[in-house]
């Protein structure tokens, strides 16, 4: 039986369970004086008894799912003959691809052996064993679940409270999912940054001046050792991301200014969600825009005044990303200056400041705060974003703070690192999570005294 | 005081007031103030030239892909190259060739008949396959069919390839040339509305390249996303709203939802290739593992607005509801949630939307792979429209510039769309209190 006939099968049942258990509780109703002497409502009945049957098989049938592959494969690999149980771990890894290959019917790297052929039988096998084995403890379960539930349904049944209670700790597992993905997030990428450092030495890694991430496949190759300093790269990041916020913070935080404190109701209504626009552009169509049209602009600007700017310039990448990131800084920044309390610019006028004074002098000083939070949340954007600079800035790692030369940034060297065959036992690949360990922990850095920052403004106001 | 001032006190020799002094600096204020205005609406101005630049490079490269050329050969069915048994294998580029032959018999050599071949697309064999596939009878008539022109015909007869360029850095020779200026002179060679581009999935000839899969890949994708975020999203939000009490770990979970809003979607991505690909052992390149990233990642936008969505509910509904006698839970799922699902709805929208645009995780999860076949479930190799972009904005080719720009108008096109859903539910459904 195919898991998602499976899954119907059981979510079909527990709506059944629920009608049966509404039944049998207007049956139990009917035996003593109606529906007014259960303790609850009829449908509560019901949503016990579905939920009895429904959520035991459905979390079973999520854990069968995600742990079955890899029990099957370890005892696949337990009866393979002894030779081939010792293979060293990669060729070992290539062996079991094929026989999964072979049992989806793909086309398989080498030649099939017989010791092959019949690893892949025993895969096959087991894992129409252990779909059936699974089949039938979920659907027993089940059935057995509304037998014993609605069999227990009486009219002194507390069915709301348990529904209830129920329903709650759903609610809060849900809620908990957050707390998960980030020591997901930080276990993932910790444990392989780990296997990278056993190899390469964390100082060399924070403060090795090249990077050059291609190791050799042979012993006698030349060249290519592998160097993994993250110093360029993290200064391309930095470039990038300066010039971003060069374009970002004058041109955002200004057009939030005239949009709060100029610009008339009609103006606003229709420039500010134009604006927004910006905001909602996926990253790859600016991916495509800045290498299309921005980066060969930016050249051919560039050799008319005479300089020599590369085809991937770090300018062109980071005048692009600052576009993406304009309203972000200014819808925030409208946010700020709009918190500020209308009596602040009234004193001000009384005072016979102009408008523009009134703004300097007052409302900017008074939302800095917040706007620098706001920018600190727009850094840590830039830092993050990926697309534009995979498609517009360079792969080649150079130590420089030329705009006009071509740098890489940690997200391109991660895409670059981990698109396309990957073997997780090369310092190549581990690198990629080093490089990511290093990016969540900044960014978190970053937004964590943002959001601190923001939050004291907001309360400044309330 | 400045220099101007003391000037003046001394040719005027008058006791100086305040208002002298204000009125001496009012041009030079008001000058700045003008200034500063002209700044701000500068700015404004700017980005606005920024979005329009972009949407009249993107739609100007892109328009010309929704049409195709074509061109008009008359085909002769050959009974003896058509054999009934293998008529699925059968050599079908052969008819064409022989048809193209016979347009230009002075066409000899073996390079010049490779360049004659080269008008047609790859793809036109696979036309007259299905042709005979759905009714042999055609075998041994003569027909005339439109075929799809190879993409470098494609390009000159759009006009996006330099005609005038020197031979050797233009792609197609002089000869071709001439030929395409016959065909097109006796009205053999056509613009049409490009069907292909809608149907077909990824290929590596540009003009039997199409966005169909990419779009299935995406919304299979999103298909999950919705399915395990939304619900997940609303439940958090109502714990954390309605029912968590104020301690520590709640604290502890609010700043996990702020934090994970402002992760980069890269690391989501390598959360999903070392958790679901690794250890799960879950299919690479699956709508199923792009949902899965995706949930995660939206989740806490999904969460933030949901939970804004329950505090605009006036706290008198929930009041009133326990007043007669409504359990915790009744309050919620009977008043406060109904009030508060149109503007949860939109939140889930404008997730669902970023969650449309997103690139980065879906390349670490392998979700790049050149795949042809338009997947059909959820455990199937797919791409996703956003993915199909970047490929198609890596290819060399000239041709694939506008499929890029105009899968780039596609996506653009449904994200304004699911916007403007949102917008308009807002705007249907928004209770002041």
């Amino acid at each position: 039986m195919s898991s998602t006939t499976l899954l119907f099968l059981l979510l079909t049942l527990s709506v059944i369970g629920y009608f049966l258990g509404r039944q049998r509780a207007y049956a139990v109703a009917s035996n003593v004086s109606g529906i007014r002497d259960l303790h609850s409502r009829p449908t509560y009945y019901g949503a016990l008894v579905a939920i009895w049957c429904g959520i035991p098989a459905l979390l079973l049938f999520g854990f069968w799912l995600a742990f079955e592959d890899s029990v099957i494969i370890h005892i696949t690999i337990g009866s393979l003959p002894a030779e081939l149980r010792d293979l060293p771990d990669d060729r070992l890894n290539l062996f079991i691809n094929n026989i999964k290959n072979l049992v989806s019917g793909n086309i398989v790297s080498g030649k099939v052996s017989p010791e092959m052929q019949a690893a892949a039988e025993h895969y096959r096998n087991l894992k129409s064993i252990s779909s059936a084995a699974l089949a039938v403890i979920a659907l027993s379960f089940t059935i057995a679940a509304i037998a014993v539930v609605r069999s227990k349904i009486r009219s002194t049944l507390r069915a709301r409270n348990q529904v209830e209670r129920a329903i709650k700790y759903i609610l809060i597992a849900c809620s908990t999912i957050a707390i998960f993905t980030t020591i997901g997030i930080v276990l993932s990428v910790l444990y392989e940054a780990i296997r990278f450092f056993q190899v390469i030495p964390v100082t060399e890694f924070l403060f090795g001046l090249e990077w050059s991430p291609q190791m050799a496949i042979r012993e006698d190759q030349v060249g290519s050792s592998g160097a993994f300093g993250a110093v360029p790269v993290l200064v391309g990041t930095a470039l990038i991301s300066v010039i971003a916020m060069a374009v970002a913070v004058p041109v955002g935080l200004m057009s939030a200014i005239y949009l709060s404190e100029y610009a008339n109701k009609r103006f606003r209504a229709v420039a500010k969600p134009l604006i927004e626009i910006l905001a909602g552009i996926p990253t790859v169509v600016y991916g495509f825009f800045a290498a299309l049209a921005v980066a060969p602009f930016v050249r051919d600007a560039g050799s008319l005044l005479g300089l020599d700017v590369s085809s991937e310039s770090a300018l062109a990448a980071g005048l692009v990303m600052g576009i993406m990131i304009i309203p972000f800084v200014s819808s925030l920044s409208d946010d700020f200056i709009n918190a500020v309390p209308q009596a602040l610019r009234d004193g001000a006028y009384s005072l016979g400041a102009t408008q523009s004074e009134t703004i300097k002098q007052v409302i900017l000083p008074a939302a800095l705060p917040g706007i620098v939070g706001g920018v600190l949340l727009a850094v840590s954007r830039a830092i993050g974003e990926t697309m534009i600079v995979v498609m517009a800035a360079g792969l080649s790692a150079n130590l420089t703070l030329n705009p006009l030369k071509t740098v890489t940034t940690v997200t391109v060297q991660i895409v670059t690192l981990l698109v396309g065959d990957q073997e997780f036992d090369s310092p190549k690949t581990l690198a990629a999570f080093a490089l990511g360990l290093l990016l969540f922990v900044v960014t978190l850095l970053l937004n964590v005294i943002a959001l601190r920052v923001v939050r004291k403004y907001r309360e400044q106001y309330e | 005081m400045n220099n101007t001032d003391t000037d003046i006190f001394t040719l005027n020799k008058a006791p100086k007031r305040t208002l002298d002094i204000v009125n001496q600096s009012l041009a030079r204020r008001y000058r700045a103030e003008r200034r500063f205005r002209r700044y701000g609406l500068g700015a404004i101005i700017l980005s606005l030239c920024f979005l329009s630049i972009l949407f009249i490079s993107i739609i100007s490269n892109g328009h010309t892909a929704f049409q195709q050329t074509f061109i008009q050969l008359d085909i002769f069915f050959d009974p003896e190259i058509l054999n009934r048994e293998a008529l699925a294998t059968a050599n079908y580029s052969g008819l064409i060739q022989k048809s193209l032959r016979s347009v230009f018999p002075e066409v000899k050599s073996r390079s010049d008949k490779r360049l004659l071949y080269g008008l047609v697309s790859s793809g036109a064999s696979f036309q007259l396959r299905d042709l005979v596939l759905r009714d042999p009878k055609i075998i041994g008539k003569s027909r005339t069919v439109w075929v799809p022109a190879g993409d470098d015909v494609d390009m000159l007869v759009k006009g996006q390839s330099e005609r005038n360029a020197p031979e050797g850095e233009r792609r197609l020779k002089d000869k071709q040339l001439m030929w395409i200026d016959r065909l097109s002179h006796e009205g053999n060679i056509q613009k049409r509305f490009n069907k292909t581009f809608f149907t077909a999935g990824d290929s590596r000839e540009p003009e039997q390249a199409g966005i169909w899969g990419a779009v299935v890949g995406s919304f299979l994708t999103l298909v999950v996303t919705l399915v395990l975020s939304f619900p997940m999203g609303v439940a958090a939000a109502i714990y954390l709203e309605e029912f968590a009490p104020k301690n520590r770990w709640t604290d502890l979970i609010e700043i996990n939802i702020n934090n994970l809003a402002a992760v980069p979607s890269i690391v989501f991505g390598l959360l999903g290739l070392a958790v679901f690909l690794n250890f799960f052992g879950l299919p690479r390149s699956a709508p199923v593992v792009g949902g899965l990233v995706l949930t995660l990642m939206t989740l806490p936008t999904i969460i933030i607005a949901s939970r804004s969505a329950l505090k605009a509910v006036p706290p008198s509904i929930r009041e009133a509801a326990l007043g007669v006698g409504a359990s915790k839970m009744q309050m919620v799922a009977h008043h406060v949630l109904p009030l508060a699902l149109p503007g949860m709805l939109t939140g889930t929208i404008i997730g669902m939307a970023r969650a449309l645009g997103e690139t980065a995780p879906l390349l670490m999860i392998g979700m790049v792979a050149f795949i042809v076949d338009i997947p059909g479930s959820f455990t199937d190799p797919a791409t996703a429209l956003p993915v199909q972009v970047y490929l198609w904005a890596d290819s060399p080719e000239r041709a694939f510039v506008e499929k890029t720009s105009a899968a780039i108008i596609m996506l653009l096109g449904f994200l304004i769309t699911m916007n403007a859903a949102a917008v308009i539910l807002r705007k249907r459904f928004e209770r002041r209190w």
